[in-house]
């Protein structure tokens, strides 16, 4: 699938460059028609290339990079959701979570004085724990994964802002260092999304893990009949999800130097939009973690595009909703018109 | 398949239809068409489901659709109700503007004499001898019809779109699978979406009640509408169905199975409720596997076999007819089973095995049988006999309450389906689609599913080594696919079952237990499928099929089982399996205790002092 995806949109690419001024002369049909052949992918080419034209300052090296630093957050917590997701489940304490676990890390480490890479194990634990709790609920509780997870949302933010007593808490330096650059331009943030990324991918495709979500996802009947522990894999798989979700809360933690209880509200559904626009379904079964990776650089593009722009920040939003809904429908409609 | 005789002769042509002597159907009503059929074709991937079907049904008559499994019966209704549409070929029905008739029109019985050339030939030219113009001068004459009716002539062709157009049309179709919302009362379902309402527009309950008694008292149910869906009983709620039936004034009326879950006195007042409503002149589509009901019930007959109308003959035709006609082909040639010589040692021992319901009574009880290496076990009942029950109970799906489970003389962990797998055992569970494959995964996800733990090296998936495997298991079953990538979703049925069966060869089964291995099947993927079970056996696996296909039981089976409302109701070697023996024993207890033999009086016997243990340790437990 990955496979094909690319080589179709290198081939649409070369196939396209001859005609390009035909499409540049009616870009609204062009953008519609990329996106349409070539999934999410086409959808950011389209985009960089629609924003590059409207902003000069738009593909400039350091923009760039401000893009992926603020598509990291957002990619990790969406990482971590493409498992819930692809298991046919869905996952909204993501932002709750991050938020709790850089709590814990900058409480640990500053309010505690315990060596640091303690406070951020400690930090990671509680993130895994956390994920696990709402795992038990859907497993063996048999709740319904939406409220399972809202109702840790409320308690992750909750617990967040009991432990920092309402204020921020500062980070201490030496994972601060994880918001900085490496040799003055590599923003490490980056280099954290990609490594996550990496690593869900593996997880998704090649890890017993993985291939049981996908089963579980696409029936979860004909999983349990073929012998996987289905309500053990939930608790895995939303452990995880409440990993990557620490991860996220500690980079944002330590690009803002501070932890803030209520940093990361709102953010597990800028992850799920993300996992969505990737390509995968919320009925389960399909999802990958290059999508995701796609998904959350697009809403990043968008919003860094609409700044330069000066849009204001009202229409911005406004602009981000259209954006999901298109990109889903036109997904909606390549699959369809591919079966 | 009921009470079917096993001297089925040979060799029947496909001429069948011509070869019915010619038989008057004299106790055929002489009503006016409501709904005709006209060479209706439909083909779904990899199968034809119908060839060329003609059916016609008149006003006031008990249609009996007869048919093996798989014959296009379901493709057939569905097609009426909307659900379908067909590929070639007309359905034609009688005006919406026609009225549906009311009680007040005298019935029209048998009584009416069936005179000289008006009356249709049940011979292969009666599709073409157009019925709408024999009948107009037939109805004419009859001084009972009411006036205003236009007779005949009114049959247009008609496409049924949806469960809203069969519904304008008058039609009402009745599945085996309920329609019914359990959370609402049975008032609110007989008018869900269509409540009578008030001035002020909210709903009009008491008029809804009212109505509801009625509507009960009709279906003669003694229950009150205000009764929620959920507490009642699978027969009351087919009284429902058909009460909700008859609230929508239908004129034609398709009951798929009505009477396979119900018990001999239901039976008898579904009966009554049938013959009520074909004397106020409903067209009654009846679809029945038991014989016996045809002459009780029916007017005429029109029998499917793959896909076809082979015949339409009146409900007075012999049993054995019947099944000459619906089978019509050499059982030996279908069902290729090479018997082994000798079965091989005892791999499954199940003893004792028991599971209590909820209230009615037990889902299985005291099941006691044993596999042996080299054989197939065919397992028989009716539907709801709790045989899909007792196969996953022995898998490990479901727990069971008391017995044991044994493979090689080890006993087996209770509600453990991995265990289950450890040693050996395999599901290809009923519902394909449902609960044996992942649709949207690749083919080759599919196959290596039942062995991903085993594909697995620290955490790791050899994937080289699935592609590998899945590719050796999809060419040894000859899958045909574009590819192991394609998704399983765009294989055909036959297919897909291959790939169920393949998932469970690739888990190195030894006994596969096989539920309802070729439903909905086409019949040569079913061969191969017959094929693939030899093979097992020879290389000393086992087989324990399921299945509600009589004729495949008795062609495949080393011995058969029969189940007969959770418990084993008797075993059968090759030889004594015949349709009468079997059904014999399916029927044991289901329909009434009238043909008690000192067998099944020690059987009830058991059953009650089960029922009375079970009933202690409920107490002890509160």
């Amino acid at each position: 699938m990955s496979a094909e995806l690319k080589t179709g949109a290198a081939a649409e690419a070369v196939g396209r460059a001859p005609d390009r001024e035909a499409g540049g002369r009616r870009p609204a049909a062009w953008f519609s028609r990329a996106v349409l052949r070539n999934g999410p992918l086409g959808g950011l080419a389209a985009l960089v290339v629609v924003m590059a034209a409207l902003s000069k300052d738009f593909l400039n090296g350091q923009n760039l990079l401000n893009v992926g630093v603020q598509a990291s957050v957002t990619a990790i917590l969406a990482f971590g959701v493409t498992f819930v997701i692809v298991s046919a489940g869905i996952d909204l304490s993501v932002g709750s979570v991050a938020g709790l676990a850089a709590t814990v890390v900058a409480w640990a480490a500053t309010g505690q004085g315990l060596p640091v890479w303690i406070a951020v194990l400690l930090g990671l634990a509680v993130g895994a724990g956390s994920g696990l709790l709402s795992g038990a609920l859907v497993a063996y509780g048999k709740l319904p994964a939406f409220i399972a997870t809202l109702a840790m949302l409320s308690v992750g933010r909750g617990l967040a802002l009991v432990i920092s007593g309402g204020s921020p808490i500062p980070f201490p330096a030496s994972v601060s260092r994880l918001g900085d650059t490496l040799g003055g331009w590599l923003p490490v943030p980056v280099l954290v999304m990609i490594g996550m990324g990496l690593v869900a991918a593996l997880i998704l495709a090649r890890t017993y893990a993985g291939r049981a979500m996908f089963a579980i996802g696409g029936n979860e009947e004909a999983a349990r009949l073929s012998g996987i522990h289905v309500k053990r894999r939930k608790l895995v798989i939303y452990a995880l999800s409440g990993l990557f979700a620490a991860v996220a809360g500690i980079v944002l933690a330590a690009r803002l130097t501070s932890a803030q209880p209520q940093a990361a509200t709102g953010y597990e559904l800028d992850a799920i939009a993300a996992v969505v626009i990737g390509g995968a379904s919320l009925s389960g079964g399909s999802g990958k973690a290059s999508g995701t990776l796609i998904g959350a650089l697009i809403l990043a593009v968008l919003r860094n595009g609409l700044n330069l722009l000066s849009v204001s920040a009202f229409w911005q939003q406004v602009a981000t909703g259209l954006v999901i809904a298109l990109a889903v429908l036109l997904d909606t409609l390549r699959r369809r018109s591919t079966r | 398949m009921t009470g079917v005789n096993d001297d089925v002769p040979d060799g029947i042509p496909d001429s069948a239809p011509a070869d019915v002597p010619g038989r008057a159907p004299d106790d055929v009503p002489d009503g006016r068409e409501l709904l005709r059929v006209e060479g209706v074709t439909k083909s779904f991937p990899g199968v034809r489901a119908l060839d060329g079907v003609d059916l016609s049904l008149r006003r006031g008559e008990v249609h009996v659709l007869l048919g093996e499994n798989g014959a296009g019966k379901s493709t057939l209704i569905k097609m009426l109700s909307g659900a379908h549409r067909p590929d070639q070929g007309r359905i034609l029905a009688a005006g919406p503007d026609v009225p549906a008739a009311g009680p007040d029109v005298p019935a029209t019985g048998p009584d009416v004499p069936a005179t000289g050339p008006d009356v249709p030939a049940t011979g292969p030219d009666r599709p073409e001898a157009g019925p709408t113009t024999k009948s107009t001068p037939r109805l004419g004459a009859k001084p009972t019809t009411r006036p205003g009716t236009r007779p005949g002539g009114d049959l247009r062709e008609v496409h049924i779109r949806s469960a809203q157009d069969a519904e304008r049309l008058g039609i009402a179709t009745i599945y085996q699978e309920f329609t019914l919302v359990p959370g609402l009362t049975v008032a609110e379902n007989l008018f869900l979406g269509r409540q009578p309402r008030t001035r002020l527009g909210l709903i009009d309950k008491k008029t809804m009640r009212a109505r509801a008694a009625e509507l009960l008292r009709r279906v003669r149910l003694d229950v009150s509408p205000d009764t929620p869906v959920a507490e009642l009983g699978i027969a009351r709620l087919q009284m429902v169905e058909i009460a909700k039936a008859l609230s929508l004034d239908a004129r034609v009326l398709i009951m798929d199975e009505p009477t396979a879950v119900l018990t001999s006195e239901e039976v008898s007042t579904l009966f009554g409720i049938v013959r009520e409503l074909r004397d106020a002149g409903v067209g009654i589509l009846f679809i029945t596997h038991h014989l016996e009901e045809i002459g009780a019930l029916g007017d005429r007959v029109t029998v499917l076999r793959d896909g076809r109308s082979v015949a339409q003959v009146p409900a007075s035709t012999g049993e054995d007819e019947l099944i000459r006609l619906m089978v019509g082909r050499d059982i030996a040639e279908q069902y290729p089973r090479q018997r082994p010589d000798r079965p091989g040692p005892p791999l499954l021992r199940v003893r004792g095995l028991t599971r209590h319901g909820r209230g009615t009574g037990p889902v299985f009880q005291d099941v006691d049988f044993e596999v042996r290496a080299g054989e197939v076990v065919g397992l028989a009942g009716l539907v709801g006999a709790g045989r899909t029950e007792v196969a996953r109970a022995v898998f490990g799906v479901d727990p069971y309450d008391a017995g044991t489970v044994e493979i090689d003389g080890e006993r087996l962990a209770r509600g453990d389906v991995r265990a289950a797998m450890r040693a050996g055992l395999g599901l290809v569970p009923e519902d394909r689609k449902g609960q044996g494959l992942v649709l949207d995964a690749s083919l080759q996800d599919n196959l290596t599913l039942a062995r991903l733990t085993r594909d697995t090296r620290g955490g790791l998936v050899d994937r080289g080594a699935q592609r590998r495997r899945a590719a050796t298991v999809a060419e040894q079953l000859k899958v045909r696919m574009s590819g192991l990538a394609q998704s399983a979703r765009t294989l055909s049925g036959g297919n897909q079952q291959k790939i169920v069966i393949g998932k469970w060869l690739l888990a190195d089964t030894r006994l596969l237990i096989l539920d309802e291995p070729t439903r909905g099947i086409d019949v040569g993927a079913k061969v191969e499928i017959y094929q693939l079970i030899n093979e097992l056996t020879a290389s000393g696996r086992a087989v324990l099929m399921i299945s509600s296909d009589l004729p495949e039981v008795l062609g495949m089976s080393d011995r058969v089982l029969v189940m007969s409302q959770g418990r084993l109701a008797g075993e059968l070697t090759a030889e004594e399996a015949t349709q009468d023996a079997v059904m014999e024993l399916a029927l044991h207890t289901a329909h009434g205790t009238d043909r008690g033999t000192a067998h099944g009086t020690d059987r009830g016997a058991g059953r009650r002092n089960h029922t009375d243990k079970s009933a202690m340790e409920g107490s002890d437990v509160r």
